[in-house]
């Protein structure tokens, strides 16, 4: 299957992926039966997900490609999440499109900052500082007045939508009856309206920079700056003398990694409207972990899948209510014992492979020529 | 008179009491096969590692093309052209031999994070120039047919193979080969002894570190010999082979009988 489809040729590749996209931004209005959620507002747990997966893809160029174990993620979120809060309701009226730059900004600069002293320290000891990290950002949004302390910010803006109150133009979502499938006329998606009732838009942002990000993933880490990560987190000695600058490296891969945080929190805090410092619970910074460890750390599409089901099986399986804890607990212990490496891990041997079979092939014919040459 | 290129000068290097290394002085002549020699603990790989940034001397001083390269950080000695292989593999396991390879010409690359993101025409011409000579490497030291395998799964001689092929793609000047020949059976190692030869033909001057004396004294033009920490000799591979105080650390017989 799979090297059926890595065969095709690239304009039908393109058509696939596109297609799989706009599936992706379609899911919501599709509502599948046994997919969507009972009890949820489904665009709701779809747009966590797309949260969740934005985290993930960050976190992922953090530990699976420069092996910096960092359990204190939700720090860079939670500093994205504030920036834009405070700009666009506490302290300024900034438009959301302004602040989430430079939420972004902010929470590459904390990054920066955070890794220039303690990138020194490796495995374990980053762990444990990292952690520190996490749950010093939340303190001190609890401990200052400046940042709402315990009681929060609200009022936070909300994308700015296109065609006013009503939408652009009207989408039905479709409904699925006994053996039928109907278009539901009475239940329909604003094209582009950010409300509070309907949260399709949100998913939609959400899914575009996720998409964004999965692109720019792609593009980094096939280049040069993806092998130094590589290098680094295999054996960071060996890297530095073949004139990898380590050092420079992992704060890149920090810095990066803050980045995509600080998009996530600030998307976060746009759509909730409302944050406090139990948003950026120590919890979070392990379950974002637990999404990219259990996908699969260092493959991108196995973190995807990691994201998804952390921030979907919960949701899927409210009627369990506290069960679900339990459950969730012990799927990642049965995964622990049965793929340690994760749902999906790094497969260059799929490459590795394909390659034996065409030298396979060359050999038959032209393989004395090439030996003639060497 | 051919020119320096890499200048020990009275290095000595202390780990608290012990001292590893004690007022060593050699010089590297450009295009020249050095070998370094002596028993286990004789401070060769230590020396190795002062030369490459890993420790710092405790006085004394290198100077490689004329600069001082004491106390520069280690990937910036590579930059400048010493590249070197380790005694125990140290690949990129998880990356394949091209990658590996790879890693090594990126040292000669300045392609950032933005260059990558948005595929800047630098960013095409290294990856292109890159990727040439990775395979031009692999190609000369007969690998290019495993460029994409996982290091992890090549051969152990293989593997050997890729660490000198990884150091040449640096584009250095000097390379360092630590016990290349660790574990390979002796026609493994008369080919190496070719592969060395070619290296060195190729414009590259090398720095052998080898426990055996056959390889040694068949490749090398020039050999020097530690023996705890200190330099006992230098010379032709001749002049070391009829040397009694080399034969006395090697063989560890007394003076009377080796002379």
């Amino acid at each position: 299957m799979k090297n059926k489809l890595t065969g095709l040729p690239k304009p039908v590749k393109i058509l696939l992926w596109v297609l799989l996209a706009l599936f992706a931004y379609a899911v919501p209005l599709l509502e599948p039966p046994i997919i969507s959620t009972p009890g949820v507002d489904f665009g709701g747990v779809l747009f966590t997900v797309s949260i969740y997966c934005l985290v993930a893809l960050g976190l992922n160029i953090v530990v699976g490609y420069a092996g910096l174990l960092d359990l204190g993620y939700v720090g860079f979120y939670a500093i994205g999440a504030y920036t834009v809060a405070i700009l666009t309701s506490f302290h300024a009226s900034w438009p959301l499109l302004l602040a989430i730059p430079v939420g972004v900004v902010a929470a590459m600069v904390s990054g920066v900052l955070l890794g220039a002293p303690t990138l020194r320290v490796r495995g374990d000891y980053l762990a444990i500082v990292t952690l520190g990290f996490g749950e010093i950002i939340r303190l001190v949004a609890v401990n200052t007045e400046w940042l709402g302390d315990t009681r929060g910010i609200k009022n936070i803006a909300k994308p700015p939508g296109v065609g006013g109150e009503e939408g652009w133009f009207q989408i039905p979502h479709l409904f699925w009856g006994d053996g039928t499938v109907l278009l539901d006329t009475e239940d329909k998606t604003k094209f582009l309206f950010f409300g509070v009732l309907d949260q399709i838009p949100y998913y939609w942002m959400g899914l575009t920079a996720v998409i964004l990000v999965l692109i720019a993933d792609i593009l980094i880490k096939n280049s040069r700056v993806g092998r130094a990560w590589e290098a680094t987190r295999e054996d960071e000695d060996a890297a530095e003398l073949m004139g990898v600058p380590t050092f420079k490296f992992k704060l890149l891969a920090f810095a990066t990694g803050a980045f995509v945080g600080g998009l996530a929190g600030g998307l976060y805090a746009s759509r909730q409207g409302f944050i406090n410092p139990q948003s950026f619970l120590l919890l979070f910074s392990i379950l974002y972990l637990a999404a990219v460890v259990v996908g699969g750390q260092g493959n991108r599409w196995g973190v995807l899948v990691g994201a998804a089901l952390v921030a979907y099986l919960p949701q899927r399986f409210r009627e369990f209510d506290d069960f679900r804890v339990l459950v969730f607990g012990l799927a990642l212990v049965v995964l622990a014992t049965v793929r340690p490496q994760g749902l999906l891990p790094p497969r260059r041997t799929v490459r590795a492979k394909k390659l034996e079979h065409e030298l396979e092939e060359l050999e038959e014919g032209t393989g004395e020529e090439e030996n003639a040459h060497a | 008179m051919p020119e320096a290129i890499l200048e020990v000068q009275n290095v000595t290097l202390k780990f608290g009491g012990l001292t590893a290394l004690d007022d060593v002085s050699f010089t590297i002549n450009e295009g020249e096969i050095l070998g370094l020699i002596g028993p286990n603990g004789a401070g060769k790989t230590t020396c190795f590692n002062a030369v490459t940034g890993v420790y710092r001397p405790t006085s004394g001083g290198i100077s490689f093309q004329g600069r001082s390269i004491v106390g520069l950080k280690k990937h910036k000695i590579t930059q400048q052209g010493i590249a070197r292989t380790f005694q125990n593999i140290r690949l990129f396991p998880t990356m394949t031999a091209l990658e590996n390879v790879l890693v090594g010409a990126d040292a000669q690359h300045s392609t950032g994070m933005l260059s990558a993101l948005f595929r800047l025409p630098k960013h095409r011409r290294e990856e292109r120039e890159g990727h040439d000579r990775a395979m031009e490497v692999l190609r000369f030291m007969g690998i290019h047919r495993k460029a994409d395998e996982l290091a992890a799964n090549l051969s152990y001689g293989d593997q050997r193979r890729l660490e000198i092929a990884r150091a040449m793609a640096t584009n250095p000047k000097l390379i360092c080969l630590d016990e290349p020949a660790a574990g390979f059976n002796p026609a493994e190692k008369v080919e190496l002894m070719n592969l060395i030869r070619r290296v060195r033909d190729q414009g590259f001057t090398v720095l052998l570190i080898e426990h055996d004396m056959k390889l040694v004294m068949g490749v090398t033009d020039r050999i020097v010999v530690l023996e705890f920490g200190r330099k006992i000799a230098e010379g032709s591979p001749a002049d070391i082979r009829d040397n009694p105080a080399v034969i006395a650390a090697y063989l560890g017989v007394d003076e009377e009988d080796a002379s």
